[in-house]
């Protein structure tokens, strides 16, 4: 397959996931907004904007007014925010337009109903009655191309690199969510295992989708070093990092089969998942948390741009 | 405007209001549907091609950035012994323009002959020097070809454009088919329609059978060369490559190396042996023709020239569907066949003749004029639509520079009826059958991509001046 179309469909990928757990992160935020009063409610959506790293462009339009309106109107769809989920899923469309030849129909059709549905919903102001609907059509559309090319592309190449994009994206997604949770969000150490805490670490789980799980993992006992090691180390969670990187180092050594060659993107993936699989919850909180997701992070992106470089993704 | 639909010869109803032959299968069908499932079928067609993703771009018009080509419900019949005939031509017609075609890039006998002036062609930018004194691959110029039709009465069909570089149109005539077995496939039971879906195996088949000499001993590697997905026919390129099997390529996944075009994939370079490029001439090589161009291949045209690729259609075919061209066609079917004409050509007067000149300004008001160079409807005068001020600005232009035009007389099209909210009203079609060339002979697909005014009584059946289509149907004998 062509170096642009791998490029292209990775991409497609990265962009469905980001505005799939996007939209996760605005349905969590929202939850917890309702839950609250007013002053809290607003503390919940800055943390929702940290989270997403556009407090830059989001203080220079609205300075420090966290209403929520703005706030999810701002991630959802203002053109001043370039990330907004429309333009990811505009975006994705656009790649999907570009590597029609390398999907089927069925996922052309997904990708392309899923602009046309949401460039619809979202031509106008979202309010609070719309919200739940458009998040949830968000998800929904996601989950529809995901089936789709579950149920019809062919496991080749062109599929390895569809996955490797989402689990990429993944991967990066649900450590930031982590990290800025236990990093930047709470005022002080002091504050862990208050009550503040407790409602941000529920938050953070019902963004990744994982409150049910862990809770029925963990007998509801809430505490940062379990829900770190959840979505961390758990490799039965499917947006664990443990998880991800065993996705993503089975694809990769599928690529490797299919093309007979192993390149320094497959050392890169068996490391970081190596990595993952011998550390300890224990081990992880001794080093520090920040420090061990940061290096993620950065051996996440790592991959991501040898996976470029090894399969010619641009001249 | 409404005397030319008054007059015109409508394919489906008889003058009495009885329907011909070709149209009673469907016709019967037709009386027992209820009118409201024909007008929700309508509105779920419409919905199926957004869905799809099958629309057009429309060249400066940013609000519509994608556009629908509308699709008209009722098919365009044609029936068996009809279609025979314009096989016939047709074939005899492609013929004639790759003969034509080898000849002008070599010895040039049609105008050592007198029978084509030399200055049609001195000065004409549709001919490219860079071609002179090579044959490519096979002997084949023009492997697609799309030849507009007209017709104007019971056995009156007409040539009205010959489209040798790099004719569009022909995913519309598929997707037509897929949507109307979709919406009504009991009718398909019921009137024996010829299959059209096997054109990108087709086209598949005869491009590899013209693969240059560095492609022996290999299947054929194939390619469709696009400009990418901003240019208006980006979703029938994509189309056809996945059709094909093919690799969809832009200008920035080739580059030469080792004498052969090699694309970029994820496992390295891969040498391209056929390259379908739906790239203009202007655009396909820096190096020999425009050099700002990023579309195409710095030095595509020295690996074709030395046998290192196939590049269909071959750079130049411009010239042979060059309008100044056109007017000449007769004599050039006779030229390189021997035989007379099967397909008439439209009465056409070169502006460029002084005698022709003067009749076309005196009878502006009755013709046609279009530029020799254009396409896609722009820059013509349709006299019988277009007002006093209109027409004397036009003629204006055409005193300044008659070369630039030939004009035509005001056809009174045939019409086949579309389904409108008031039921069934005719409209002025034209029909484009597509054809392959390749060192195995002709292949025409049955039928073709008939395009059709929706306006009333509108002769202008262009999509980008709001046309729309319908699927064409050959009868099975």
């Amino acid at each position: 397959m062509l170096g642009r179309s791998a490029n292209g469909i990775f991409w497609l990928f990265r962009y469905l996931e980001r505005a799939e757990n996007t939209a996760r992160l605005v349905e969590a935020g929202f939850r917890m907004a309702l839950t609250r009063d007013a002053a809290d409610a607003s503390d919940e959506w800055r943390s929702v904007i940290v989270t997403l790293g556009l407090q830059g462009a989001y203080q220079a339009k609205f300075g420090n007014d966290y209403a929520g309106s703005n706030v999810f109107n701002f991630i959802l769809r203002d053109r001043d925010n370039p990330g907004n989920v429309l333009s990811m899923v505009e975006q994705a469309r656009h790649n999907a337009r570009m590597v029609r030849t390398g999907i089927t129909r069925e996922v052309w059709e997904a990708v392309n109903e899923s602009w046309m549905i949401l460039k619809q919903e979202l031509a106008r102001t979202v309010t609070e009655t719309r919200l739940g609907g458009v998040l949830d059509l968000i998800r929904r559309q996601s989950t529809l191309v995901r089936g789709a090319m579950e149920g019809t592309m062919l496991r080749n190449d062109i599929y390895y690199f569809a996955r490797a994009g989402s689990f990429i994206e993944r991967a990066d997604n649900t450590a930031r969510l982590l990290d800025v949770k236990y990093y930047v969000l709470l005022p002080s150490l002091s504050y862990v295992g208050s009550s503040l805490d407790n409602v941000q670490w529920d938050n953070v789980l019902r963004a990744v989708a994982g409150d049910r799980a862990y809770r029925w993992l963990n007998a509801g006992r809430m505490e940062a070093r379990g829900i770190a090691e959840f979505l961390m180390l758990d490799g039965r969670f499917p947006r664990s990092l443990a998880f991800c990187y065993a996705q993503l180092r089975d694809y990769l050594d599928r690529l490797a089969v299919e093309y007979g060659d192993r390149l320094e993107t497959h050392e890169i993936a068996a490391r970081t998942h190596e990595q993952l699989k011998s550390q300890t919850i224990d081990g992880v909180f001794e080093h520090g948390l920040h420090q061990v997701i940061g290096q993620f992070i950065a051996a996440n992106n790592h991959l991501a741009q040898q996976i470029q470089r090894d399969y010619r993704f641009t001249e | 405007m409404t005397k030319s639909s008054l007059s015109s010869y409508d394919e489906m109803l008889e003058a009495d209001g009885s329907t011909r032959p070709a149209y009673s299968g469907y016709c019967e069908w037709l009386k027992e549907q209820p009118p409201e499932l024909l007008r929700r079928k309508s509105g779920e067609a419409e919905a199926f091609f957004r869905k799809t993703g099958i629309t057009f771009n429309v060249y400066g018009n940013e609000d519509a950035e994608e556009r629908l080509i509308p699709f008209d419900m009722v098919p365009r019949i044609i029936n068996a012994a009809q279609w025979r005939r314009l096989s016939k031509g047709i074939e005899q017609r492609v013929r004639a323009l790759n003969a034509f075609l080898h000849d002008l890039y070599h010895r040039q006998e049609i105008v050592r002959s007198g029978r084509l002036p030399e200055r049609v062609l001195k000065g004409n930018k549709a001919f490219l020097p860079q071609m002179a004194g090579f044959t490519p691959p096979g002997g084949v110029y023009t492997h697609i070809v799309g030849i507009d039709l007209v017709r104007t009465g019971e056995d009156d069909f007409m040539v009205l454009e010959d489209n040798a570089r790099t004719p569009s149109g022909v995913s519309y005539m598929l997707e037509n088919r897929e949507t109307m077995m979709a919406m009504f496939p009991e009718l398909f039971t019921k009137v024996r329609v010829r299959e059209v879906s096997d054109y990108p195996r087709r086209l598949a088949r005869s491009l590899a059978a013209c693969a240059p000499p560095a492609a022996s001993g290999h299947k054929p590697v194939v390619a469709v060369l696009t400009p990418g997905t901003f240019n208006s026919a980006y979703y029938e390129h994509a189309f056809l490559a996945d059709q094909m099997g093919a690799e969809l390529v832009e200008g920035s996944d080739l580059k030469v190396e080792n004498g052969r075009v090699a694309m970029r994939t994820t496992r390295g370079w891969q040498a391209i042996d056929v390259l379908y490029r739906r790239v203009d001439d202007d655009y396909l090589d820096p190096l020999s023709f425009k050099p700002e161009s990023v579309l195409g291949v710095s030095g595509i045209m020295d690996v074709y020239r030395a046998g290192g690729i196939t590049i269909a259609n071959a750079p130049g075919t411009g010239i042979a569907d060059d309008k100044a061209i056109y007017s000449f066609m007769p004599e050039i079917i006779e030229f390189y066949t021997g035989e007379k004409p099967i397909l008439a050509n439209v009465p056409t007067w070169r502006c460029s003749e002084s005698d022709s000149l003067a009749y076309v300004l005196d009878n502006l008001a009755d013709l046609v004029v279009k530029e020799v160079h254009g396409s896609g409807g722009y820059g013509m005068l349709i006299g019988p639509t277009s007002s006093q001020r209109e027409i004397a600005m036009f003629a204006e232009k055409l005193r300044a520079n008659p070369d630039n035009y030939i004009a035509q007389p005001t056809l009174s099209l045939s019409t086949v009826p579309i389904f409108t909210k008031a039921g069934l009203a005719p409209r002025h079609v034209d029909l484009r059958p597509f054809v392959l060339v390749s060192p195995q002979g002709i292949d025409i697909t049955p039928g073709g991509l008939t395009r059709v005014a929706l306006k009333k009584g509108s002769l202008v059946v262009n999509s980008s001046q709001g046309g729309g289509t319908k699927d064409s149907w050959v009868l099975d004998d």
